[in-house]
């Protein structure tokens, strides 16, 4: 700074003018130095959960008063919680801001209703409203329930009113929700996995057993190696990353991004490689090639605990991009080649050696020599020596004492191979010998804080909980041939095929469901449940609300209108609805669709007669429950305060209303009424079911004394006791369980969730924290971290180990206790091979192994690769919607859309300190391609594509390079979705009127990741 | 009288010195650069914290939001895109008070008692007694302070000195949620800066370093950056930060001219007193000097 005349005196004068006035006793300073008081002193603490991602990050609520009946709670400050083993006191920019979500001018205050064609709401009682729904409901399931199908089956299916619950809800609110749902006989139900990770559960459950993350966040610390590819872990779940920084500070361990952008992630990464959205198969199928021809593969492992020996059936081929099994004219696979040659006795015929030509080794390394590094370059756009410098990496993990481990999330689910992208991926981790092992796993990093929960609890179209299935017309018209195609016989001798006990887990679950109505001469009530005839995903909902096929939409927690694709599609097929009921805590897009926004959402109030009504709820901090984080952890959490207004928690208002329905049919009459008057609905209070009476039921108990067959004169459970664990539940109708997988979680011990002992047993391992299914185990499939003889792999990385008489360590063996290593047991207990699969025979709707696909929409409009098969064959696509794709001739860029870390989906920007830190819609674009277009930094752009636009601010980056794909240039536009006009941000666009409504041919989990758009200058 | 909670080490424009014979635990913040991913959970812990919610701003076309400090905005998170030896690098800075050993702006501060540093290191500003003259913006070397439109006084990060008088860290560095930000003593900062170095040398970063100036006496914030040689890459973070001339110059030789001027002033001051009543601090002089401040930082936001 230079020093002026006029300064100097300024300077001068003032230092003196105050100086004089010290002089004078006037000094200020007598108010001695103070910092601000500390303003916790007299808190009450209430001990609680984040509610958005699933990383689970304990919180500490601080509320007024000190709990006296006289003084209200009123929260006004929240930090993290610091014996918390995950999050360890941190909290990533929305769990840091939770209190201005509690206190949002968008929360909900009381009902309300739109009437028909008008374009304001309008307040009504609670009374009102609830009669009022229950009333629409009664009318549209009457007329159009289907009793039975044309084979006389009772299907129970009323398919005119669909539902969405809530992923960020308590697995109480889940469950009570799944009995309304299905005793309703609504089979047009998601949860937000639909959108999300539902590709993960497919992937994962048809190659080691289980759909879920397979270590713990904790435990990345022990990886020697981290790719995260198809995710971006430091912006999506920031405090679950700091494991990952924890490996790389305290081992070394390096961490290598590929993605289309340069993203957080990469910031603190030591490589990033770019690569085309859509094209992860290659790369991935590119490192299985090199894997192989580089002789970098954990070969004990892989012959010990994989299916490579397994001998696959004469009839399975694969050729110019088609499996075996095409059907042109359906436009379908039939899948019965996909299977392995079995012997007299039903079991897979092996070869151990590996070599005969139709073992799953030999037919995978041939799959795979298509994928030479060229390929994998002439595809992805990434270049070749990244992409080996990758390879080298993740080759070094085939030692037994180095592991490597994948963080990934929905850049690989949201595409039409999504479920085949997270299986290349997990045939890797297998050929290295990394799962199972400390440090190591496919990890699949959840979305929402209960998505977990949800999907567990079967919240989705054709699931019941405990990833049992419904029952579907079809393959099950009856009891005996539901348990006859739901139970697995083992594939090879002496494995625990734990599926083995599915009658078990179903007789429980009907018990739960249907009470005392539930006996074995009704076959347990199984013709009271809904049966399935197609999947009603999302897409399907929306597709057959287009067509005027649906009346009624339920919406839990979520918002539709934003989250779903094709947000135009979506918005004229809402309107085609006679009633909507909203749930949520804070005013969504989707409860206000009817209202005119201009540019953004330009639809006349008038011309809509849907009746909205909109119930809030409480939020998470408002109530009692558990949710789950994506470690498979069910944390309790208590409630720190009432909820503003009338709001109510969601259970209440699901009691209330199914008890109002209930009472309709009760005094009225109805159809299919059986099993709305027959469904367990013995609440203390019907009407509001508590947090408590539902975690005790999804436990479950034991309804007759339970006989331990071990010893004589003992008991595993006394009649009304809650059981101990899964192992407790019968077949016989003995015992009542709402979520087989949950048993445990609240014993005659009391509330394991509520556990809060942080100790480490060993590789940051804390079973005393919480409680995790199944069973309490934290590192699934952890045998598979000792060889054969039971000796762990790395000495340094003891989970579990055989003692000579069981299973013991750091972790709860996930496995049979006591059978030891010359048992023949293998590690994947869920499967019935008992080892993990490399070829997925027909899990998959898709193939057995994963093949590269291009995207609905793709940049290069060929497949190198097949150029007859561009796209999958087995995606599902609605004409409606087939006529919304666009060409790269028409929309020559690619589209990408995901999160940013400051926001949480369309919800954070009703939370004012989230919208500070990132107040207004934008997009990212290339400096190359922006040069192009007379772009620069802070423009105003326009960007659309076959269904639709958006307009926002242009942030020019060099963090989104061009690349080189079959010869072409191809430029990405990075798409974040948070914005819309509810909220205390700047109002934006709804982002998914941009992608395609087409899905993963598993899950239909929509292809947001990778489509094509157009980019101008607004 | 307020319980002092923090040893005071020296006050802007006192005269009287502070006790000092109390040793405290030096403090200090330290920002490990190289793994910050720039997720503002600081920015957001620290709002919420200290109460202050900056309005919603405008994307301006990079990821910086609030765009900069402000009166409401005692952190920033400031993004820069550098290509070094062919690599890309996102180089994230979590800029704020860096709490100077040497405080430029408690040296420029004219009003007793509105700045202070205490015994462990933390500067801390205190509004009740802030005129709003804007001169401590002028004496940092860091151009951290601003002065608030609402009342007219400056306002900075306090290095959450409310909690860290009652033994707890700030409420950035226990958010931090890769631990990029860490807290303790000083000494302890500094050994965990050199392992952080150490690291990122072996990961190739020949110029990975601390930054703790010594042109302002070191500071109780600190970074690990990758490029110690070339901190200007990171969104300008001074090479060499100095307190400015004028400040210098006051504490320098207007300092001992000051002091016979305020003898001069209090015995003119007394006999004005017992001749012609007590004396008023100029209303005129305060306001030009906080217009001063105004400008300035209209002209910091442009």
């Amino acid at each position: 700074m230079e020093v002026n005349r006029r300064q100097f005196f300024k300077l001068s004068a003032a230092q003196i003018g105050t100086a004089s006035l010290v002089g004078m006793g006037f000094s200020p300073s007598q108010a001695l130095a103070e910092v601000r008081q500390y303003k916790l002193m007299g808190a009450r603490e209430t001990r609680n959960t984040c509610t958005y991602c699933s990383v689970g990050c304990g919180v500490i609520l601080y509320s007024l008063g000190d709990g006296a009946r006289n003084a209200k709670s009123e929260i006004f400050h929240i930090e993290g919680d610091p014996d918390h083993p995950v999050s360890r006191g941190s909290l990533c920019p929305k769990g840091a801001g939770l209190l201005d979500f509690i206190h949002s001018p968008k929360r909900l205050q009381y009902p309300e209703v739109r009437e028909a064609g008008s374009s304001e709401w309008k307040r009504i009682g609670w009374h009102d409203a609830i009669h009022r729904i229950a009333r629409h409901m009664k009318a549209d399931r009457d007329a159009n329930i289907v009793a039975t199908n044309a084979d006389g089956v009772p299907v129970n299916r009323w398919l005119t009113t669909a539902m969405l619950t809530a992923s960020a809800g308590s697995n109480e609110t889940g469950i009570i929700t799944q009995k309304f749902l299905r005793s309703l006989g609504i089979i047009a139900t998601d949860a937000q996995a639909r959108v999300c990770h539902g590709p993960t559960v497919s992937a994962l459950a048809s190659t080691f057993g289980r759909g879920a993350m397979t270590n713990s966040w904790v435990d990345i610390k022990n990886a020697d190696f981290i790719l995260v590819m198809g995710g971006n872990a430091a912006e999506a779940h920031p405090v679950g990353f700091k494991w990952a920084i924890e490996a790389k500070k305290t081992r070394g361990s390096k961490l290598m991004v590929v993605d289309p952008r340069y993203n957080r992630t990469a910031a603190v990464s030591d490589l990033y490689l770019p690569i085309r959205a859509g094209a992860d198969i290659p790369f991935l199928g590119g490192v299985i090639n090199w894997l192989i021809a580089n002789d970098k593969i954990h070969w004990d492992y892989v012959k010990a605990y994989t299916n490579a020996s397994f001998i696959v059936g004469d009839g399975f081929a694969f050729e110019d991009g088609l499996f075996s099994g095409y059907d042109e004219a359906k436009d379908k696979y039939d899948h019965s080649s996909w299977t392995y040659a079995l012997d007299e006795a039903g079991n897979a015929r092996t070869d151990p050696t590996l070599q005969h030509p139709r073992c799953v080794w030999q037919l995978m390394k041939a799959h795979f020599a298509r994928y030479t590094p060229e390929v994998v370059t002439n595809l992805c756009g990434t270049p070749v020596d990244g992409f080996l410098e990758v390879c080298k990496q993740l080759g070094e993990t085939a030692r037994p004492d180095k592991v490597g481990t994948i963080l990934y999330a929905l850049g690989w689910t949201q595409h039409t191979v999504g479920a085949q992208n997270i299986r290349t991926m997990a045939i890797i981790q297998l050929l290295l010998g990394n799962m199972g092992m400390p440090g190591g796993g496919v990890n699949a990093l959840r979305g929402h804080s209960n998505i977990q929960g949800l999907s567990d609890l079967g919240l989705l179209s054709t699931s019941l909980p405990g990833y049992l299935t419904l029952p579907n017309e079809k393959d099950h018209p009856d009891f005996a041939s539901y348990l006859a195609k739901t139970t697995p016989k083992p594939l090879q001798p002496g494995q625990m095929n734990y599926w083995g006990n599915t009658p078990k887990f179903f007789v429980s679950l009907m018990k739960w469901l249907w009470g005392d109505n539930a006996r074995q001469d009704n076959d347990w009530g199984y013709h009271w449940l809904p049966k399935w005839d197609k999947l009603y995903d999302v897409l399907h909902i929306v597709e057959l609300m287009h067509q005027g096929k649906m009346n009624g939409f339920i919406v839990q927690g979520f918002n539709p209108l934003a989250s779903f694709p094709d947000a135009n599609k979506v918005t004229e097929s809402f309107s085609k609805l006679k009633y909507m009921v909203i749930i949520d805590p804070i005013a969504t897009e989707t409860s206000t669709f009817w209202q005119n926004h201009g540019d953004s959402h330009d639809v006349d109030p008038a011309r809509i007669q849907t009746e909205v009504f909109r119930l809030p709820s409480t939020c998470f901090a408002e109530e009692d429950g558990a949710i789950v984080n994506s470690s498979r952890w069910l944390q309790w959490h208590w409630k720190g305060a009432d909820a503003p207004g009338e709001a109510k928690g969601d259970n209440e208002i699901i009691g209330e209303l199914f008890t109002a329905l209930r009472e309709q049919y009760r005094k009225e009459g109805g159809k299919v009424a059986e099993p709305i008057l027959n469904v367990a609905w013995n609440y203390r209070d019907p009407a509001a079911p508590s947090p408590e009476e539902l975690a005790k039921e999804m436990n479950g108990k034991a309804l007759a004394d339970l006989p331990d067959p071990k010893e004589p004169g003992k008991f595993l459970a006394r009649k009304g006791e809650q059981i101990p664990g899964f192992a407790a539940l019968q077949d016989d109708g003995s015992t009542a369980s709402a979520c087989w997988i949950f048993a445990g979680c609240w014993t005659q011990a009391g509330n394991q969730m509520a556990r809060r002992d942080n100790s480490d047993t060993g590789l940051g391992n804390t079973p005393g924290w919480a409680w995790a299914w199944p069973a309490n185990r934290r590192i699934l499939y952890n045998r598979a971290s000792c060889d054969p003889a039971g000796q762990p792999w790395d000495a340094k990385r003891k989970l579990i180990g055989w003692n000579g008489e069981k299973w013991a360590g750091a972790d709860i063996p996930d496995f049979k206790a006591d059978a030891g290593p010359d048992s023949g047991m293998n590690p994947f207990i869920m499967n019935p091979e008992g080892v993990a699969r490399l070829f997925c025979t027909d899990k998959l709707a898709d193939g057995p192994f994963p093949e590269h696909y291009e995207p609905m929409e793709s940049p290069i409009g060929t497949n190198p690769l097949h150029p007859k098969v561009v796209s999958s064959p087995a995606v599902r696509i609605f004409n409606t919607d087939r006529e919304r794709l666009g060409t790269h001739h028409d929309y020559p860029y690619v589209g990408t859309t995901y999160r940013l870390t400051e926001h949480f989906q369309f919800w954070t920007k009703s939370v004012l300190l989230n919208a500070i830190a990132q107040p207004e819609q934008f997009v990212e674009i290339g400096e190359a391609l922006a040069r192009e277009k007379g772009i620069v930094q802070g423009d105003t752009v326009k960007v659309s594509s076959k269904r639709g636009f958006i307009k926002a601010k242009a942030v020019v980056t060099k963090r989104l390079m061009a690349l080189k794909v079959n010869g072409q240039t191809v430029h990405q536009i990075g798409i974040p979705l948070h914005w819309g006009w509810e909220g205390v941000a700047q109002k934006g666009y709804l982002t998914n009127s941009l992608p395609p409504a087409v899905g993963d041919c598993n899950t239909q989990t929509p292809e947001y990741k990778s489509f094509l758009v157009n980019l101008e200058k607004a | 009288m307020a319980l002092q909670s923090l040893d005071i080490t020296r006050r802007s424009a006192s005269p009287t010195a502070s006790p000092q014979a109390r040793k405290t635990i030096e403090i200090a913040k330290l920002i490990d650069v190289s793994t910050c991913i720039g997720c503002k959970a600081c920015q957001v812990a620290c709002s919420e914290w200290n109460d202050i919610r900056e309005e919603v701003g405008h994307n301006i076309g990079v990821y910086d939001n609030p765009t900069d400090l402000s009166a409401d905005a005692w952190t920033v998170m400031r993004f820069a895109e550098e290509e070094s030896n062919g690599k890309l690098e996102w180089l994230i800075r979590k800029d704020g008070c860096m709490h100077c050993a040497d405080p430029g702006c408690l040296k420029a501060c004219p009003s007793p008692g509105a700045i202070i540093q205490y015994s462990n290191g933390i500067v801390d500003f205190h509004q009740e007694n802030c005129i709003g003259c804007g001169y401590c913006i002028s004496g940092c070397p860091f151009n951290v302070p601003r002065i608030s439109q609402q009342d007219n006084k400056a306002y900075k990060c306090t290095m959450c000195s409310d909690r860290v008088a009652v033994g707890m860290e700030p409420a950035c560095v226990k958010t931090c949620p890769t631990g990029a930000i860490q807290f303790g003593s000083k000494e302890d900062m500094k050994q965990l800066a050199a392992s952080r170095v150490a690291d990122l040398k072996t990961r190739g970063y020949a110029g990975a370093g601390l930054y703790d100036p010594q042109g302002v006496g070191g500071t109780h914030v600190m970074y690990v950056l990758h490029h110690a040689d070339k901190p200007q890459q990171y969104s300008g973070l001074p090479k060499d930060p100095q307190i400015s001339p004028a400040v210098q110059l006051w504490k320098g030789w207007l300092k001992p001219l000051a002091t016979v001027g305020i003898a001069a002033a209090g015995l003119f001051g007394f006999f004005h007193y017992i001749t012609v009543g007590p004396n008023h601090a100029d209303d005129e002089e305060d306001d030009t000097a906080a217009n001063v401040g105004r400008k300035e930082k209209q002209e910091d936001k442009a």
